[in-house]
């Protein structure tokens, strides 16, 4: 591994995390809190650890494959490693851990937090906080590819490492082009939902807090009862369908801003999204319809949020489903694996492995009635190579051996059978809350510190899609001469 | 023929067909002219069929000059190559098709390359691709049979421009051929100015000579641009001294470098006879090259059947049947005798051993051709000649193309020559009235370290600047810069004002962070 290079990089990150930090800042001085010194002094250790190793001048500039993967994991880890010093600096979490817990969820927009009481928190905490979804959202490094001035041909693989999905396509022929159409998509569609949050009677503030959250899919709000504080049906609509709406494959909106509208249609992975959307809020409304809710119209409305949050993991709540019956609490679970599309926000399983994996599960059954058969895997009319196949069976594989380990794991902590597996379920898939102790009004402070770093992990695993963290964990990676 | 003097058409005088070139410059001008008008952002979107060996260097090229560039191949695993090592979007498909073109956006598509192995291949490739709205269209045709009747082609299917790169490679060694001493030679300003690269051996009196005493001890209408010692390259400041294994690169005019060769004794005499090694087509073009130019030449081939063709093609050659590396056989056939030597097979290792062996008879002027350029590190340290690469040249003369249509968007820039990889580059550039440079001597100018004025072309004369020249309104200026992007002239001085300094801070800052 080329270590002065990927060393360099990551000092250009921290540096970026810095500037990144500012917004927050600024928050903290308009509202007059006691946390502006915190961000001060982080800004300060970002700015002097990065230029110390911005400063490496490395022989080799060439970055490779394992290089872009390293500077991904670690440069994750970093970010959140130093993204947790306002919290800790501030005294708002006093124990390091949690504080480091809570800001690997906001980057990987996961959500789930170790705070029982928000509201008293200052303003800045808690919009740096949230902020860390909005740019953990689309990728810090990948917006740090789009920010910088001049981007090199091989940070491809950077944003291979960063984007959820099987495969990695450029929009346009330049990267840095690609990186910069990518957010300015996002920063579009965040800044409609704020307006549209404003004319439902939301703060500016809150209207900002609870667009990073949507955006990025991540699900920190600035109160304790998450937007069900609102009790607004118009409020719940724009989040419902923001949610789903970052829960798309954002080359999608690309094809529709170049007018090819009936892209979204072509789109096997969306009609899949959009069907299992439906048929989720369907059945739960079904099922909870007489049973919690008297009018057919209240059911529905918490139904499409609860699907639409879980869904596309994002993990807002307008209520406790967690007293939900147990079919909708299961239907949520398996919301919870599949998670979103490819190319969005969202995390989970994404809905094109999912489909894959299906038709590879079919090829095999004709090739049990037909031995001889030769059919190809196809998706959107392309066949789909080998090399992609095996990507995603490993992809599934390692993602379920996660999964049971850290539920191995966090059952030494002694929680009941649900908590424990719906913790693991909700941080690897990047949702946030699950269910019983760390449902929708419960938090993950009672776990051991143990449980706190696998779940934290998770949290990564899940937002890298497996395969960058795992290579942390490979002796040979970190060898100067790799055989 | 034409389709290098259509490439090489800013700079290029060629003493064989004028008429031809002239009624492409015409074409060229029309070309620039509608260009001109339409005033287009400088970035190119560039679509390339064909990922073979020239379609990706002109890509890492293109892309590195900040054009969209958009690779059309069939082969999944050429274009995984592509996609993982430079910044430009692959797209796996047949470049003939409509749907695959209008997938890599041919509407509007400044650029069409279509460099696949086959002729007719790019031929419809390029046909296709203007009928659906590209502005350009380049083909690589290759054939003899289609070389000759190139004018036609070209009209009826509206290309741009046609690069044969066995036909360019035989031009480059023709020319080298003419001007034994050059390794390389490249000409600027219409072809007023010569660049030539030559070898330093021990046995020449500039030796040991301080670069601002030669002007007066040999010539003074030569300069000397650029050193290359070892791994290193150097732009000279007169107290530099030569010494004996340096390169060097003369800037002047061709009889002055002549000249200047000859009272360095690295001229021994005309090149008259001829071997070539490989009857293939390089072999073929070079035959009809060198038999305008009066040398004499003998073909050997071991494909007795192609040697049958090329006896009926090449009346006034001497084709020989025999393998070309055995060394008893050139021997027979009294190779020290040759002046000249040229290694053209289609294998890269047996053209650098013939080559060996002919160096190492003693033939003066020995030639070699290559495709890869994988062994240019070692290649380098051998005792051959020249090393000409048909790749090599084809892309230079794409690039130049494609500079020439930006040139049209108000830049300044003429012609670009890299040496040595990127680290050096020479540019031709027209002094505008915007210049800051105008009318000032040239000793008052602070300019940035490692940047030399080469030359100056005033109309017909041509100047090797001294400290008391100065550059008037409309001069041609050939610049070297040693790892700077220069894009004007402007950009040569040191203290250009506040702005310029922060422009310069900024690209600093800018070259510093990048990832």
């Amino acid at each position: 591994m080329n270590f002065k290079t990927v060393f360099r990089s990551l000092g250009i990150v921290l540096i970026c995390e810095a500037v990144f930090m500012l917004p927050s800042l600024i928050v903290a001085m308009i509202y007059r809190g006691h946390d502006i010194a915190s961000f001060l002094i982080t800004i300060l250790i970002l700015l002097l650890v990065g230029l110390a190793m911005a400063r490496i001048r490395p022989s080799d500039k060439h970055l490779y494959t394992r290089d872009g993967f390293a500077i991904v994991g670690l440069g994750w880890l970093l970010i959140s490693f130093f993204g947790a010093f306002p919290f800790f600096i501030s005294q708002s979490i006093p124990s390091f851990m949690d504080a480091f817990f809570e800001s690997i969820s906001g980057f990987t927009t996961t959500g789930a937090s170790i705070l029982k009481e928000i509201e008293s928190l200052p303003k800045g905490i808690l919009f740096w906080r949230s902020f860390t979804h909005w740019i953990g959202g689309m990728g810090v490094l990948v917006l740090t590819l789009a920010i910088l001035p001049s981007v090199g041909a091989r940070t491809l693989h950077i944003m291979r490492a960063e984007s959820p999905g099987p495969t990695t396509e450029k929009l346009v022929p330049r990267m840095g082009q690609t990186a910069k159409i990518l957010y300015g998509i996002y920063f579009m569609i965040t800044a409609v939902e704020v307006v549209l949050l404003l004319t439902a009677g939301l703060s500016f503030y809150d209207a900002l807090i609870h667009a990073f959250g949507t955006a990025g899919t991540g699900g920190f709000s600035n109160k304790n009862a998450s937007v069900g504080a609102y009790h607004s049906v118009y409020v719940d609509a724009i989040i419902t369908f923001f949610m789903f709406a970052f829960g798309v494959n954002f080359a999608l909106y690309y094809q529709l801003l170049k007018g090819n509208v009936k892209a979204f249609w072509k789109d096997e992975e969306f009609r899949f999204y959009l069907g299992a959307f439906s048929v989720s809020i369907l059945l739960v409304t079904l099922n909870i319809f007489r049973n919690i809710y008297p009018t057919f119209g209240e059911a529905l409305r918490f139904a499409a949020f609860q699907v639409s949050s879980i869904m596309t993991t994002t993990g807002y709540a307008t209520t406790d489903f967690n007293l939900w019956p147990q079919f909708s609490k299961m239907i949520l679970i398996v919301l919870m694996f599949l998670g979103a599309s490819a190319g969005s926000t969202g995390g989970g399983m994404k809905g094109i492995r999912i489909l894959l994996l299906f038709k590879m599960i079919k090829k095999e059954v004709v090739k049990l009635i037909h031995p001889h058969s030769v059919s190809s895997v196809r998706m959107g009319g392309k066949a789909v190579n080998q090399e992609t196949l095996s990507g995603v069976m490993a992809f599934f594989y390692m993602y379920i051996f996660v999964f049971v380990f850290s539920v191995l794991v966090v059952s030494l902590d002694g929680y009941d059978m649900v908590t424990t597996v719906s913790a693991v379920i909700a941080t690897i898939g990047n949702i946030g809350p699950g269910l019983e102790m760390v449902g929708p009004t419960g938090n993950y402070a009672a776990f051991s510190v143990l449980s706190k770093i696998v779940l934290s992990i998770c949290m990564v695993v899940g937002r890298l899609e497996v395969f960058p963290v795992l290579l942390l964990f490979a002796p040979s990676f970190w060898k100067r001469v790799n055989i | 023929m034409f389709i290098d003097q259509l490439a090489y058409l800013p700079h290029f005088t060629n003493f064989v067909m004028i008429d031809v070139i002239a009624e492409n410059a015409q074409q060229f001008q029309q070309v620039l002219s509608t260009l001109e008008e339409k005033g287009r952002a400088v970035t190119m979107r560039i679509i390339i069929i064909g990922d073979g060996k020239v379609g990706f260097s002109l890509a890492e090229n293109l892309s590195k000059e900040n054009h969209d560039v958009i690779i059309i191949d069939k082969n999944a695993d050429a274009l995984r190559k592509a996609s993982e090592s430079l910044d430009v979007m692959c797209i796996k498909g047949n470049g003939v098709s409509t749907k695959i073109l209008q997938e890599a956006g041919i509407q509007g598509a400044d650029l069409l390359i279509a460099a696949t192995t086959s002729d007719e291949m790019n031929m419809v490739c390029c046909l296709t691709a203007k009928k659906l709205g590209a502005e350009h269209t380049i083909a690589r045709i290759r054939d003899p049979e289609y070389a000759n009747e190139l004018t036609g082609l070209m009209a009826d299917l509206g290309l741009d421009m046609v690069v044969n790169p066995e036909q360019a490679a035989a031009n480059e060694i023709a020319h080298l051929l003419r001007f034994p001493p050059a390794v390389k030679m490249e000409q600027f300003a219409k072809g007023k100015i010569d660049f030539v690269e030559v070898k330093v051996t021990g046995d020449m009196p500039i030796v040991g000579m301080k670069l601002k005493n030669i002007a007066s001890k040999i010539s003074s209408s030569v300069l000397i641009g650029v050193i290359i010692r070892g791994h290193d390259v150097m732009i000279p400041n007169g107290d530099m001294t030569i010494m004996a294994g340096d390169t060097i690169h003369i800037v002047g005019k061709t009889a002055n470098i002549y000249h200047f060769c000859k009272t360095n004794n690295s001229i021994t005499q005309k090149i008259k006879n001829i071997m070539i090694v490989g009857g293939g087509r390089i072999a073929y073009y070079l035959a009809t090259l060198i038999a305008d130019m009066g040398m004499k030449v003998k073909i050997i081939e071991n494909n007795y059947e192609r040697c049958n063709e090329l006896a009926e093609l090449l009346p006034h050659a001497l084709i020989i049947h025999g393998d070309g590396t055995d060394e008893d056989f050139l021997h027979s056939e009294n190779m020290s005798d040759m002046d000249a030597f040229v290694a053209a097979t289609g294998r890269d290792e047996e053209n650098l051993i013939a080559a060996l062996l002919a160096k190492n008879s003693g033939v003066q002027k020995v030639v070699a051709k290559i495709n890869r350029m994988n062994y240019a590190n070692i290649i380098k340290n051998l005792d051959i000649d020249s090393i000409v690469s048909p790749k090599t040249i084809t892309t230079n003369h794409i690039l130049r193309f494609v500079r020439g249509l930006q040139n049209a968007q108000g830049s300044t820039i003429r012609t670009l020559y890299r040496i040595l990889g990127e680290q050096v580059e020479a540019i031709e550039f027209i002094v505008n009235s915007d210049s800051k440079l105008i009318n000032i001597t040239l000793k008052k100018l602070e300019l940035t370290p490692d940047i030399l004025i080469a030359a100056i072309i005033r109309g017909n004369q041509t100047i090797i600047p001294h400290g008391n020249d100065r550059l008037q309104l409309g001069d041609s200026v050939i610049v070297i810069a040693k790892n700077r992007n220069i894009i004007s002239l402007d950009d040569m001085i040191m203290t250009g004002g506040r702005q310029l300094e922060l422009q310069d801070s900024i690209q600093k800052f800018g070259d510093r962070i990048n990832l």
